[in-house]
């Protein structure tokens, strides 16, 4: 079956439109996050999802949105908190939220079973799965409406966040609530993640966050051209490895971060032959 | 004779500096007048950076008040931070970094307007870096960054610079150069706080000087200097050098040996 074929069901188009659409949103705060030192907040923070992801299952919740979204929140807002004036510093806070939530997570699994294929559940909860390609018209509204709103935010907030991502120190002394902006970037990328679990898996989904901005990075000098190239190549990357995943039949999440590996690589190549030059 | 009293910019009033509840400096009074130039020195641990950040309200005072004067608002000072780890390889252009100076300014707005970017453009032109405009910041050398974060802290103020250490990890030309630019921006009548290890370019180039630690001096340089606590540091800062100077020749010597 060649692609066109493939889109003439709606499923597919659902999945491409969704699957751009937060790698797109996902590429946005890689910068700040790559830059302030905090590039495994995505895998800290996807575990807590799954965690929640965990606990909701047991609990029976039809809508799991309602349990997940708020506690990865809550510990977004926790970890980048901790980020300043922590007893146990940054990275090991991360760290310990990562791998905690990810036991608790199957362990809860495997005491309370709710079907009987545990090991499926769990692969697909941590790896992404072909939930992608089973997504509802709800689902798909629902994440289209979240993707406008974070991308709204970013725009408009983006002075401030180059602010408190290049100088923390001369940002409060100028009067920039500090606090403020590092609490929505961390709002932001929680709901990043959990949206982006379906996608890729709690595993990868750091790949979606830092490798577009990684990538961006080795070619552009300004935040704004690192900023939109990142986007650019995300979401590039995403198509590919969507249509790539589904012409192959291989794993949806595991092939976009293959293709952006592919891309760093490239960039990074480029990069040091432009440099010599 | 000065015509009209020059207006006090910042007055601390029986300051006591500290953090985490511990009280490390106390008693601290001294004013900033327009036009001044004020060099805050002491020893590691006096409590330098402290008071910069109270100054800037970073920090709560632990005690006393500091009074702005002039119609200067606190997002009004100019403030030039030491480099930090993040800023050295970030990909960030000339023009993006001088811009974020006008942050202050922007109240509610979102995006710079026109009047931001002249303004940018205007400190850049005084910092003679307006061809580097689309530079990356992490390309340039330490003395231009230093030009740039600087041009920044003018777009931020009108009055008043307060500048941490501006030539720490600086070579002794592009030192030269940075001091030179600095006392030229004090002459065009930006007042200047600047935090210094270096007592010897301190008492050369300020007008006043405030020496913080055991025994702290507050007053004009040409005091300083005849002050028992200022003779103490000039000589030992001589020492320092002669002994610098000193060891750096027997290695010289030591080389040639070999």
């Amino acid at each position: 079956m060649t692609l066109w074929t493939y889109l003439q069901y709606p499923f597919v188009r659902y999945a491409l439109i969704v699957g751009v659409l937060i790698s797109l949103c996902a590429s946005l705060l890689g910068v700040t996050l790559v830059l302030k030192r905090f590039s495994f907040i995505g895998d800290g923070l996807s575990h807590v999802a799954f965690g929640a992801i965990a606990i909701a299952s047991v609990l029976k919740l039809t809508d799991q949105m309602i349990l997940v979204m708020p506690i990865t929140i809550i510990c977004a807002v926790l970890l980048l908190r901790t980020g300043q004036n922590a007893k146990i510093k940054g990275d090991a806070a991360i760290a310990m939220v990562s791998v905690g939530a990810l036991a608790f997570g199957y362990l809860l699994m495997n005491l309370f079973p709710t079907s009987t294929n545990l090991s499926g559940d769990v692969c697909t909860t941590l790896f992404g799965s072909i939930s992608i390609l089973t997504l509802q018209r709800a689902d798909v509204v629902f994440t289209v409406v979240m993707s406008i709103v974070v991308i709204a935010v970013f725009v408009l907030v983006y002075n401030r966040i180059f602010d408190v991502t290049f100088d923390e120190n001369f940002a409060r002394a100028a009067g920039t609530r500090v606090d403020l902006y590092n609490l929505l970037i961390a709002v932001i990328i929680a709901v990043i993640i959990v949206l982006a679990m379906n996608l890729v898996g709690s595993l990868l989904i750091s790949a979606l966050i830092i490798f577009p901005a990684l990538s961006a990075m080795r070619l552009y000098h300004s935040f704004r051209s690192v900023t939109v190239f990142s986007a650019v190549i995300s979401v590039i990357c995403a198509l590919t490895g969507m249509i790539l995943s589904i012409l192959a039949g291989t794993p949806v999440g595991a092939t976009i971060v293959a293709v952006d590996v592919l891309v760093f690589a490239c960039c990074t190549l480029i990069g040091k032959a432009v440099g010599r030059a | 004779m000065e015509k009209i009293a020059r207006m006090a910019l910042i007055t601390c009033r029986d300051l006591a500096l500290g953090y985490d509840g511990d009280i490390i400096l106390k008693n601290l009074n001294f004013t900033v007048n327009e036009g001044d130039y004020l060099c805050i020195v002491g020893e590691n641990g006096s409590g330098k950076s402290t008071l910069m950040k109270t100054l800037l309200h970073l920090t709560d005072p632990m005690g006393g008040e500091i009074i702005l004067g002039d119609g200067l608002t606190r997002k009004e000072i100019g403030y030039l931070p030491q480099q930090t780890v993040v800023q050295k390889d970030f990909p960030a252009s000339v023009m993006e970094i001088v811009l974020s100076g006008c942050q202050g300014r922007m109240g509610r707005r979102f995006f710079y307007n026109k009047a931001d970017k002249e303004l940018a453009l205007e400190n850049m032109r005084r910092m003679e870096i307006e061809n580097l405009a689309n530079a990356s910041y992490r390309n340039l050398s330490g003395g231009q960054q230093q030009r740039v974060l600087l041009a920044r802290a003018l777009c931020a103020t009108r009055k008043i610079l307060l500048l941490d250490e501006p030539v720490s990890g600086l070579d002794p030309k592009v030192t030269a150069d940075m001091y030179q630019l600095i006392k030229q921006l004090n002459e065009e009548g930006t007042t200047i706080i600047m935090i210094s290890h270096d007592i010897e370019a301190a008492v050369g180039f300020a007008s006043h000087i405030l020496h913080i630690g055991k025994r702290v001096f507050f007053g004009t340089k040409e005091d300083y200097a005849n002050s028992d606590i200022g003779k103490y540091f000039l000589l030992q800062e001589q020492e320092i050098h002669e002994n610098i100077e000193a060891a750096l020749t027997e290695e010289n010597r030591e080389e040639v040996g070999v």
